[in-house]
């Protein structure tokens, strides 16, 4: 079984996977990180978002083999220490988590998103894909526009 | 006990005068000995109940048992100044931790912050109080949460003044602390110990009135926010249990289809990091040290397999049946006219974004259970039967759950991992994928519903409501956790039909009947139960009728609703949210109306279907009469949610059978609404006409699917009659 370095969260870390392994399973079953959350091992729910070199990714449908060497961020890695990132502190601001499942896949593309586009309109709202069965959009995009903001 | 009865005359009035005489009755001895004492009260409450109405409130109901096991609820004060509550309801994204919390901050004089909620264990003793369902927590939980909590400040004011030297009632508290005249303070954690002494409180150990609050009423926000934004907060699959198995089901291609043959298990548990491969009545479960490692085990597997009991059925078979299955309309005399309607409606999976999940650990004569369940005891003893070990043995840990829009009520997931857990020796942690899900998780009942309003000239003398339904799966009823088995509660779907659906309508005489078909498919109750399909056909049948009489369908609701709480909502509906504004063309507005738990909601929606096959609710606006409100931010969180409830299982997301399976199996064919189908806009605007406290999580699911199908069908000049409509 091939072992693998990674910058997990900015930590160093090296694990013994096999080549196909999803990154989801090698954080939630090797590495014990389990704000990344399974919703359809697909990519479609998005609610195990994550970032991979700055880059939002779905860790369900990302092999480990394409991550080695890189920087994995996921939810646990967003704030600068007890400092929350600033689409943290609008999802708080907001209260935008009902059972709050999805919301790490949420604040994790809103994230990647605001790195590249700093005032999105609704439309590029609207093609944030990540399902939230509770219904928690309004909000969302009210924290979105909040955090651009910040 | 007589002084906090009447007190509760002040401060309750839920469920009227039987319950302040059972509470009375109950605190005096309350243990569960007392449960055979309270039995000849439970039909003349049950009588009550429908004495007025031939509905049920089902909050109503339960409330004298809530109350009744109150004092068997755990609230403590720790000496590093906690309050903590053992939460006998789930949170399950509904908000009830925080708003539960507030009542309690409230009446104890704490911070918010010094507030912690951790769940109760199953514990059968609680009966009806660990029934998270059906919209009652708020109603159930706002006299027993501030009676503790105001009972234990009592002590902790008590143990001050002996502590001090001082009267009593000369001490003062807020913030988590009892503060003296003189200036002295001291925390309520340095109190704890003492106040566990405290035999008889030196001070009113009531709830403070209404008027006094500060905190209650108040929009606050979630006190489990920064746990859910960071990643800290624990699911069942995230608790960490030593040794726990990654575990999966390979499925049966038919729901409940029957394994035949493993045709290659030997071959499997070779496979790398396979622990074990084990039939079990719903499938092959796969047991590997991690979940990748477990779905390629199965994957790999071979199984054959036996069809399930409906193989042979499809929709069109199952919607003739439906349809075959109402009872008849009444035929016009020769003097009055029709106004006819027929309408289907899909299964509908619940879809949460966490799926079936469970981790159990069983020993010979021992097991314990981790899951995500709104009903700890049902859990309890549908796993305890399932592995053969008395309900005492199984102890079962609730958790956070990850949505349940009524999943939650059922403990699939915690009895398929018992059962795998018992067969290995080992603990497990069970996940369903998201195709195991939705191709065999339960659903909402399709449904079939004939209406008709009969007319004498613009005179409406009666509508009819001739509805067919699958069966409700009520083998496991989550009422059975209900001690006090005198309580007249639904046993079956159809009972539950006639205890929750009411039109609220001066429409003469009104008719309505349920018929069940069973089928062999798992169903279940989604949130708002028939009120999400029933009640909105009805609202589509208001439009229809309003249009035959050529008035507008607001002001027709507003004349034609059947109380004066009803007009004030949808009047403050019509201006708020500015009904008959002007729009673009391919836009239209849409009104939905409904009357339960206690409560009375109206839901504007505004939809673009400029292109029918892509429409989109651009605008919502709910108005609300609640009574008083615990926590607005979290009721309009519950109506946010339930706009999208409505926009989803009217225009998008419904599920297929074909064959006797579920056609679907993600997200990417259960089209559930995303942000690109939710509104731009949302209001909520809370009415208080001086109802008591109504009830929040479902309320809205009908308004809101009946306004987005009304707005829908004025934009496009239609009658949808099947949903969701584009399917």
């Amino acid at each position: 079984m091939p072992t693998y370095k990674l910058f997990v969260n900015g930590e160093h870390v090296s694990v013994d996977a096999p080549a196909d392994m999803p990154l989801l399973w090698v954080l939630r079953d090797l590495l014990g990180i389990t704000g990344p959350k399974y919703g359809c091992g697909i990519g479609a729910c998005r609610a195990c978002t994550s970032h991979l070199n700055g880059k939002e990714i779905q860790p369900c449908v990302v092999p480990i083999a394409d991550c080695a060497n890189k920087h994995i961020t996921t939810i646990e890695g967003l704030a600068d220490g007890e400092t929350l990132h600033p689409v943290q502190q609008a999802w708080l601001e907001e209260d935008v988590p009902q059972c709050g499942f999805c919301q790490p896949g949420q604040i994790m593309a809103t994230a990647a998103l605001l790195k590249t586009n700093k005032n999105p309109s609704d439309a590029d709202i609207d093609a944030i894909a990540n399902v939230c069965r509770c219904g928690t959009y309004c909000r969302i995009r009210k924290a979105i526009k909040k955090a651009a903001q910040a | 006990m007589t002084e906090r009865a009447t007190a509760d005359k002040h401060t309750d009035t839920n469920a009227g005068t039987t319950r302040r005489r059972f509470v009375t009755f109950l605190i005096a001895a309350p243990t569960l000995t007392v449960a055979g004492r309270w039995l000849g009260e439970g039909t003349a409450r049950a009588q009550i109940a429908n004495v007025s109405t031939p509905e049920v409130d089902l909050a109503a109901a339960l409330q004298p048992e809530v109350d009744a096991v109150s004092p068997l609820m755990r609230l403590r004060v720790t000496e590093d100044n906690r309050v903590v509550f053992e939460a006998p309801r789930a949170e399950v994204g509904q908000g009830i931790s925080t708003a539960v919390a507030m009542l309690i901050a409230e009446d104890i004089d704490a911070r918010l912050v010094d507030v912690d909620m951790p769940h109760s264990n199953a514990r059968p003793e609680l009966g009806a109080a660990q029934l998270t369902g059906a919209s009652t927590t708020m109603r159930n939980m706002w006299g027993p949460a501030r009676r503790l909590a105001a009972d234990a400040r009592a002590r902790l004011v008590t143990a001050a003044a002996e502590r001090w030297g001082l009267n009593a009632d000369s001490l003062t508290t807020r913030d988590t602390h009892v503060f003296a005249p003189d200036g002295r303070s001291t925390s309520y954690g340095s109190l704890a110990v003492d106040a566990s002494k405290v035999a008889v409180p030196a001070v009113s150990p009531l709830p403070k009135p209404v008027s006094e609050h500060t905190l209650v009423g108040t929009p606050t926000p979630r006190i489990d926010g920064k746990e859910l934004i960071t990643g800290r907060a624990t699911y069942t699959l995230d608790v960490d249990v030593p040794g726990a198995l990654p575990t999966v089901v390979a499925r049966p291609p038919t729901i409940g289809g029957t394994v035949t043959a493993i045709d290659n298990a030997a071959q499997v548990r070779a496979m790398p990091g396979v622990v074990a491969v084990v039939e079990i009545p719903t499938g092959v479960a796969v047991v590997a040290t991690t979940f990748h490692h477990a779905q390629q085990a199965r994957a790999a597997l071979s199984v054959s397999w036996g069809p399930g009991p409906i193989a042979d059925l499809s929709d069109a078979d199952i919607r003739g049946r439906l349809q075959n299955a109402t009872d008849p309309l009444l035929a016009p005399s020769l003097l009055q006219s029709t106004v006819d309607g027929e309408f289907d409606f899909a299964f509908v999976n619940h879809g949460p974004v966490e799926t079936n999940c469970a981790i159990a650990d069983v020993r010979a004569d021992s097991a314990e259970v981790w899951v995500a369940s709104k009903i700890p005891p049902i859990a309890q003893t549908v796993v305890a039967t399932g592995i053969g070990l008395p309900q005492n043995a199984v102890t079962v840990h609730p958790i956070r759950g990850g949505g349940s829009f009524g999943r939650k009520l059922y403990p699939d997931a915690a009895l398929e991992a018992a059962r795998i857990s018992q067969r290995i020796g080992d603990p497990v942690k069970l996940l369903w994928t998201r195709d195991d899900d939705v191709k065999h998780g339960r659903m909402r009942p399709a449904s079939h519903h004939k209406m008709r309003f009969l007319l004498t000239g613009d005179i409406v003398d009666s509508f009819e409501n001739r509805s067919a339904a699958v069966q409700l799966d009520m083998d496991v009823t989550p009422f059975s956790v209900v001690i006090d088995t005198s309580i007249e509660l639904p046993t079956s779907g159809a009972s539950f039909y006639h205890a929750t659906q009411a039109t609220p309508y001066k429409f003469g005489t009104t008719t309505k009947t349920l018929n069940e078909v069973q089928l062999d498919v798992p169903t279940a109750f989604w949130r708002s139960v028939y009120s999400g399909h029933n009640r909105a056909a009805e609202e589509i049948m208001v439009d229809r009728l309003a249009s035959r009489l050529r008035k507008d369908p607001m002001r027709f609701r507003i004349d034609m609703a059947s109380n004066a709480d009803a007009v004030e909502v949808l009047r403050q509906l019509k201006s708020r949210g500015n009904w008959g504004r002007s729009l673009p063309s391919g836009w239209a507005q849409g009104v939905g109306f409904h009357t339960e738990y206690n409560a009375h909601i109206g839901c504007l929606a505004e939809i673009d279907a400029t292109n029918p096959d892509a429409p989109r609710v651009m605008r919502t606006v709910i108005v609300v009469d609640m009574g008083l409100v615990v926590n607005p931010a979290g009721a309009e969180a519950q109506f946010q949610g339930s706009v999208i409830d409505g926009i989803a299982t009217i225009l998008l997301a419904g599920n297929h059978i074909t064959n006797g399976a579920v056609v679907e199996s993600s997200y990417a064919d259960f089209t559930w609404a995303k942000q690109a189908s939710s509104p731009l806009e949302f209001e909520a605007h809370f009415l208080n006409t001086g109802r008591e406290t109504g009830g929040a999580g479902e309320l809205a699911v009908p308004a809101a699917a009946a306004a987005v199908a009304n707005a829908y069908a004025r934009a496009t000049g239609t009658f949808p009659s099947q949903f969701p409509i584009n399917f």
